[in-house]
């Protein structure tokens, strides 16, 4: 059995492990788990969005 | 010899660092995915470590990602191997029943290497973490 992601997707999910992870690992409280799981989270798919059109630009 | 410094932890109890657990925590930690918190009777937190490890791992499987062998002589396959063997268990059992073999003809099966090498490289710094809880550096 396989799973065919697109890019997006798969750097979606690869964002939400990630995040699960380095959230629980460098904060001391939940609040803070929280805090830094959704802010690792967003730094990703941030990051994926601006290197998607960094790639555009660079094609065009 | 300074004699070690009791740590303060949740509700204002007060322990001693725990040598035994020290030692088993991580061990057990990188074995299985998130048993390192499951048996300092950190539930949630191992269980979603154990849930994320574990998911990463296996829709690397799923997408035909390639785990590494370990004797290749290539560099770049010998760090790929030093990512996978993270996984702890999760490798061998992977490698004992032949996964991982990769697929060239796919693109994204690329990101499945990639997914089992962070799985790997997530599950130590999750062992690392329950080393952090045993020796009361972290509650």
């Amino acid at each position: 059995m396989t799973i065919q992601l697109s890019h997006f997707s798969s750097a979606l999910l690869f964002a939400v492990f990630a995040s699960v992870v380095f959230g629980i690992t460098q904060r001391n409280t939940p609040r803070d788990m929280v805090r830094y799981g959704a802010y690792c989270f967003s730094l990703f798919v941030a990051g994926v969005i601006v290197a998607g059109w960094a790639m555009w630009l660079l094609r065009h | 010899m300074a004699a070690s410094k009791p740590n303060v932890q949740r509700a204002g109890t007060v322990a001693e660092p725990n040598a035994v657990m020290a030692v088993v925590a991580p061990a057990v930690g990188w074995l299985i995915p998130g048993a390192g918190h499951l048996i300092q009777k950190r539930w949630i937190r191992g269980l979603l470590l154990m849930v994320s490890v574990v998911c990463m791992f296996a829709i690397g499987l799923l997408m035909e990602g390639k785990l590494y062998a370990p004797n290749t002589g290539d560099i770049l396959d010998i760090l790929g191997f030093v990512g996978d063997i993270g996984s702890g268990g999760l490798y061998i059992v992977g490698k004992t029943l032949g996964a991982g073999a990769g697929n060239i003809a796919r693109a994204t099966a690329d990101y499945g290497t990639k997914y089992l090498i962070v799985a790997g490289l997530l599950n130590i710094i999750s062992a690392v973490d329950a080393y952090h809880i045993a020796i009361g550096k972290k509650l």
